[in-house]
C-alpha cells in the first residue's frame, strides 16, 4: 500500500487493507525459553488478526516487569511505563482517544501489588479495554521475589522460609469491586482457551479482566507443573455468554455450566477449589461506563474564543 | 484604647427616620481592611463581593484569604478566624501591604487572633460585634473582658456594632445574613457603588432562590443605613477611570482561564490544597469547551492520567500542590524520558510534608528543578502576578508542545485566591494547539528523530499510519528501541538537555526594577514581585541604591544575570522559604543552608548570592521586606568599615 493511500485509510474509514499475523509484529522475544508470556503473545496477534485490528488504531500499554516488554513485541502504538501505572496511562489515553483500542498488560506484582488501587479504580471506572494480568505468582525481572499471588509457603530471595500469607485471589478481589463487568481467567498451556478467553475479553464492552495463570520455568515452575499436564485439575466454566472451546472438550472433561450474568455463583465458584477454574466468571454489558459518560463534542479554536470571550464578560471591571 | 462610640449609644434605636451623624472624611490613597468571622459566617464572601466591587469601580485591588486548616473549626477561637484581607487603592496594588487599617470583626476572639499575629495596625479601626460584651453566658462575658485587656495597649479605636440586632430585623438567622450587613457598613464607609454591589451579589447567589438574593440586598442596606447613622467617619480614595477593559478574579481561576485559552482539552488531579479551586473551576466551565477533567484515584493516578491524553495526542493538564508533586515525581521522570508533552501547575503550600496546607510557601523550587531520579531535565516557570497565572498556561502549553517536554508551572497559596485585576486579555486563536495531524509516517521518520543541534524532534501520535513505536522509559534509541548501550544513553541524555539550551536562547533577561547598577539588587521568583518592589520604592525614596529584578524561568534559568549581578556591589534574594540565620546557633558561613533560589543562582552565577527568607505561612510584606534591605545595608556598611 502506498503512502498515499495509508494517509488516507489512516483515518479510519473504508480500510480495505488486510492483516496477517507478521502485520502485528516478528520480533523475537526476549523472554526465557518457556515461559508463559510467549503464548499470551501468540495468542494476542492472533487475536489481532482474526479481528483485523488496525495497528495504528491500537495501543498496548503496560508497566514493568517481564510480562510487561510485551508492547515491544508488537507492531501497534505500545507505551511502556512504570511499575504498576499501565492502568492510569491507558485510561488517559482511551479518555482522550475513544477511538483507539486500547489493551493493558500487567504482571501480578504490577496490577496486584504496586498497582493495586489503580486496578480496584479502573475496574470501578469500567472504561472499555482489554486488561490482560500475567500472573506467574512472582516476581521475575527483579528474581524471585514474593508476589501478592504467590501461594502460601512457596520459598522466594524475600521470604526464603516461605510465603508468610495465603495469596491474594484476583478473581475474588475483582468481582468484589462495585460496577465489575468481565472477569475471565484462563492459562497459558491452555492455547485455545487462552484465545477464546481474550477474545471474549476484546468484544466486551468495558473493563475486561483476564487473569491468565502462567508459567514461569525460572522461578515457579514447579506451581502449575502438575495443572499443566493434567487436565483433569482444571473446571471449565461454560455458557453460550462465556467461553466454549468444543475442541477442548474431550481433554478437559470437568465442565461446569455457569451463567456469566450470576455475581453471587461467579463469587463463590472464584473461592479456593482444588480445581483451577477456567472461564468467564461474570459478565455484564449494562454496567455503566466512565468513557461514555464523558464524551463531548469538539470545538474549534474560533467557537471555543467566543465562548472565552463571554466569560471573560463576567469578571470585566 | 478609644472608644468614641460606646455600645450603649448605638442599641436599639431604629434605623426609621435616618438622622446621619456628622463625619469626619478620611482621605487617604488607599487602605488596607479585613473582614474576620468564625469560619462558615460568611467574611470570604463579603470581602469578595467587596474587592470585586472595588476592582469594578477601578481602584486598585489585592486581596489575601485568610483561612483557617478546617472547615469547621471550634466557633469563637483563635484558631478559627476567617476571612478576607483587601488592600485598595488609587494606584496598581501589587501586594497585601502592611498592617490593616479597618477591621471588621464577628467577634473578639477571631480579631485576637490578627491581634496576635501583628495584623493590625496600631491607630487600625476596629468595628466589631458588641452582643459578646454582655452576653447572658458568664464564659463569654469573661473571653471579652480578657481579650480586650490584651489589646489595651494598642492604639486601635474600638467600635461595638450591634450586628446581629440589626440583622434579625430581617431575618430569623442572623449568622446567615451578618456577613451581608457588614458588607453594608463597609459600602457605607468607603462610599462603593450599590449598584455594583447588587450586581455581585445576584452573580454570586446567582444558583440560589431569588429570595436569597433579595434577603442579602436588604440585609446590606441595613449596614448602610447603620454605617450612615452612626459612624462619625468615611474613607474617601480618589479614583482614576482606566482606559482599558479589565478583568478581576483569582490567580487560580486565572489558571484555568489560561488553561482553556492555551486550547488545552484534558486535565486530570486529585483533590489537594490549595489548587483544588483550579479544578472545581475547570469542572464549572471547561465542558463548554470541549474540555475534560478528571478525577483520578490519587496523585500518582492523576498524572498518568494525563501522561496517557498527552501521549494520545494533546498536551494535558495536571494540578496539585507539594505533596502532590512529590507523588507524581516518578511519573514526571517517565514523560521527561518519552518526551511526552506535560503541563503540571503546582499551586505552593507550605512544608514539609503536609506542612501548611492553606498557606502560602515558595518551598518547591528545588524539588521542581531537581526531584527524580537521573537527569530529568524540564522547564520550570512561575508566574508572578494574577496576569501572569492566565499567560503562564499558554506559554507553558506552547513550550511543552514545541519542545516534547514538561513544563511546571510553580504559582502559590498566595496567588491562588487573591484576587487581582488586570487588562483582559485579547484571546488569540495561535494559542490553540493545531488540530492533531494524522497523517502517515514515512519510512524514513523515527519517533525520537533528534536534531543534533536542537534536540527536537517531531512527535508521532497513535493513529498515524506507519508510526508505530512503543514508547518506553527505559533508554532508548532514535526508533525508541530499549538500548543500553553507553553511546546511545549519553546521547538521550545530550538531546534532552539541549532542548532546554535551545529554550534558553529565545529568553530576555528579567527587567531590573530600579537602577540598572547599585550596592543591592533584590532577586525574587514567583508571588512575592509586588512586595519586594514596594519595598525597593521605600528603600530608594530613602536615597538608597537599591534595585530588584524578578526571575520568571527557573529551569532553563533567565539568560544574563551574571551580567546583571556584576553590576551590583551585592546580591540578595527575597524568598518565602526557609534558610538558616547567620546569627543562629551553630550556623556558620559554611554550614548555612540557603534560600532556594540564592542556592540556584549562587550555583549558576558563581556570585556570592545572600539570601533573606522567612516561612511565616503568609505572604511577606512591604514593610518586613524594606526592614531587610535596611538591616543588610547597615551589615554591608559596617562589613567595609571594619576592612577600611
Amino acid at each position: 500500500m502506498n503512502d498515499q493511500a495509508q494517509s488516507f485509510f489512516g483515518c479510519g474509514l473504508d480500510d480495505e487493507r488486510t492483516f496477517d499475523l507478521d502485520d502485528y509484529g516478528d520480533v523475537v522475544p526476549r523472554w526465557c525459553g518457556g515461559c508463559g508470556d510467549h503464548g499470551v503473545l501468540n495468542a494476542v496477534k492472533r487475536l489481532m488478526r482474526d479481528e483485523q485490528l488496525v495497528p495504528e488504531r491500537t495501543v498496548f500499554v503496560s508497566g514493568i516487569g517481564c510480562s510487561s516488554r510485551f508492547p515491544h513485541y508488537l507492531n501497534t502504538y505500545g507505551f511502556h511505563g512504570i511499575h504498576g501505572r499501565a492502568l492510569p496511562v491507558a485510561t488517559g489515553i482511551k479518555l482522550s482517544r475513544p477511538d483507539l483500542e486500547v489493551f493493558a498488560v500487567m504482571g501480578d506484582g504490577d496490577c496486584c501489588s504496586i498497582g493495586a488501587g489503580h486496578w480496584l479504580h479502573a475496574t470501578r471506572y469500567n472504561i472499555d479495554m482489554t486488561v490482560l494480568m500475567l500472573d506467574n505468582a512472582i516476581y521475575g525481572l527483579t528474581k524471585a521475589q514474593t508476589s501478592p499471588t504467590t501461594p502460601e509457603g512457596y520459598k522466594t530471595n524475600t521470604q526464603p522460609k516461605g510465603s508468610y500469607l495465603p495469596a491474594l485471589n484476583p478473581i475474588a478481589t475483582t468481582l468484589g469491586i462495585t460496577n465489575v463487568s468481565f472477569v475471565a481467567q484462563t492459562a497459558d498451556w491452555v492455547p485455545a482457551h487462552l484465545l477464546a478467553t481474550i477474545r471474549a475479553a476484546y468484544k466486551h464492552q468495558g473493563f475486561s479482566f483476564v487473569r491468565i495463570l502462567q508459567r514461569c520455568p525460572k522461578f515457579t515452575a514447579p506451581l502449575f507443573a502438575e495443572q499443566a499436564r493434567t487436565p483433569d485439575l482444571h473446571e471449565m466454566l461454560q455458557h453460550p455468554d462465556g467461553v466454549t472451546v468444543a475442541a477442548l472438550d474431550k481433554i478437559y472433561k470437568r465442565r461446569l455450566e455457569h451463567d456469566p450474568s450470576d455475581l453471587d455463583r461467579a463469587r463463590e465458584l472464584a473461592e479456593e477449589s482444588e480445581h483451577v477454574r477456567l472461564g468467564v466468571f461474570y459478565r455484564d454489558d449494562s454496567r455503566p461506563r466512565y468513557d461514555d459518560t464523558r464524551h463531548l463534542p469538539t470545538y474549534t479554536a474560533a467557537q471555543n474564543i467566543e465562548r472565552l470571550n463571554a466569560e471573560f464578560d463576567r469578571y470585566a471591571v | 484604647m478609644s472608644s468614641s462610640l460606646p455600645a450603649s449609644d448605638v442599641r436599639g434605636e431604629s434605623a426609621v427616620g435616618l438622622q446621619s451623624v456628622a463625619k469626619n472624611t478620611i482621605h487617604t490613597n488607599e487602605h488596607v481592611l479585613e473582614i474576620v468571622s468564625d469560619s462558615g459566617e460568611g467574611a470570604q464572601k463579603c470581602g469578595q463581593i467587596f474587592a470585586s466591587v472595588a476592582a469594578k469601580m477601578s481602584y486598585g485591588v489585592w486581596t489575601v484569604e485568610i483561612i483557617p486548616a478546617e472547615i469547621e473549626p471550634p466557633a469563637r477561637t483563635p484558631a478559627g478566624a476567617s476571612g478576607n484581607l483587601i488592600r485598595f487603592g488609587r494606584e496598581k496594588v501589587t501586594n497585601w501591604g502592611d498592617e490593616a487599617n479597618l477591621v471588621i470583626a464577628f467577634n473578639e476572639q477571631v480579631l485576637l487572633s490578627r491581634h496576635r499575629l501583628h495584623a493590625l495596625a496600631d491607630d487600625c479601626t476596629i468595628l466589631i460585634e458588641s452582643r459578646w460584651m454582655d452576653h447572658a453566658d458568664e464564659e463569654i462575658r469573661l473571653a471579652w473582658k480578657a481579650a480586650m485587656d490584651e489589646i489595651s495597649d494598642s492604639g486601635y479605636r474600638i467600635i461595638p456594632v450591634p450586628m446581629e440586632e440589626e440583622c434579625l430585623r430581617r431575618v430569623d438567622d442572623p449568622r446567615k445574613g451578618k456577613n451581608m450587613f457588614a458588607l453594608g457598613i463597609l459600602a457605607q464607609i468607603y462610599d462603593l457603588d450599590l449598584d455594583k454591589i447588587h450586581d455581585q451579589i445576584r452573580q454570586q447567589f446567582a444558583k440560589k432562590a431569588p429570595e436569597v438574593s433579595k434577603a442579602n440586598w436588604d440585609l446590606l442596606q441595613l449596614g448602610v443605613d447603620w454605617g450612615q447613622k452612626n459612624l462619625d467617619f468615611n474613607v474617601e480614595i480618589p479614583r482614576v477611570e482606566v482606559d482599558e477593559p479589565r478583568v478581576v478574579m483569582n490567580g487560580n481561576q486565572a489558571s484555568a482561564l489560561g488553561a482553556v485559552a492555551a486550547g488545552m482539552e484534558f486535565c486530570a488531579m486529585y483533590p489537594i490544597t490549595p489548587a483544588t479551586s483550579v479544578s472545581h473551576y475547570l469542572c464549572d466551565v471547561f465542558e463548554t469547551y470541549g474540555g475534560k477533567v478528571h478525577q483520578s484515584e490519587d496523585e500518582i493516578a492523576a498524572a498518568g492520567v494525563a501522561i496517557g491524553a498527552s501521549y494520545a495526542g494533546k498536551v494535558a493538564l495536571t494540578v496539585t500542590s507539594g505533596p502532590g508533586m512529590a507523588l507524581k515525581c516518578e511519573f514526571l521522570g517517565l514523560a521527561i524520558m518519552t518526551e511526552i508533552p506535560l503541563v503540571v501547575l503546582d499551586v505552593q503550600r507550605g512544608g514539609p510534608s503536609t506542612g501548611l496546607p492553606t498557606k502560602v510557601e515558595q518551598s518547591d523550587l528545588l524539588s521542581a528543578l531537581y526531584a527524580q531520579p537521573g537527569d530529568a531535565p524540564r522547564v520550570v516557570m512561575a508566574p508572578a502576578t494574577i496576569e501572569e497565572c492566565f499567560h503562564a498556561m499558554v506559554t507553558a502549553r506552547r513550550i511543552a508542545k514545541t519542545f516534547r517536554c514538561v513544563v511546571i508551572v510553580l504559582s502559590d497559596a498566595n496567588l491562588a485566591s487573591g484576587q487581582q485585576q488586570f487588562r483582559r486579555p485579547a484571546l488569540d486563536e495561535r494559542w490553540h494547539a493545531a488540530p492533531a495531524n494524522h497523517r502517515a509516517v514515512g519510512n524514513d521518520e523515527r519517533p525520537y528523530d533528534w536534531d543534533p543541534a536542537t534536540g527536537l524532534s517531531q512527535r508521532i501520535v497513535p493513529g498515524q499510519p506507519g508510526g508505530m513505536h512503543t514508547v518506553t522509559g527505559l533508554n532508548h534509541d532514535q526508533d525508541s528501541k530499549v538500548d543500553y548501550r553507553p553511546e546511545t544513553n549519553q546521547l538521550g541524555c545530550e538531546m534532552r538537555s539541549r532542548k532546554l539550551a535551545l529554550l534558553h536562547e529565545t529568553m530576555s533577561p528579567p527587567p531590573i526594577h530600579g537602577d540598572d547598577e547599585g550596592q543591592l539588587l533584590i532577586v525574587g521568583w514567583g508571588s512575592t514581585r509586588g512586595a519586594i518592589e514596594e519595598a525597593v520604592d521605600r528603600a530608594r525614596a530613602d536615597g538608597q541604591r537599591v534595585s530588584s529584578t524578578h526571575i520568571t524561568f527557573l529551569s532553563p534559568l533567565q539568560p544574563g544575570l551574571r551580567e546583571i549581578f556584576d553590576r551590583f556591589d551585592h546580591v540578595m534574594t527575597v524568598e518565602i522559604n526557609y534558610s538558616d540565620d547567620l546569627n543562629a546557633p551553630h550556623i556558620t558561613p559554611e554550614n548555612r543552608r540557603l534560600g532556594q533560589l540564592a542556592w540556584l543562582l549562587r550555583a549558576q552565577t558563581l556570585v556570592d548570592v545572600d539570601c533573606w527568607t522567612r516561612v511565616p505561612g503568609q505572604p511577606l510584606r512591604p514593610g518586613q521586606i524594606h526592614e531587610a534591605i535596611r538591616n543588610k545595608l547597615s551589615s554591608i556598611d559596617a562589613m567595609e568599615a571594619t576592612r577600611s
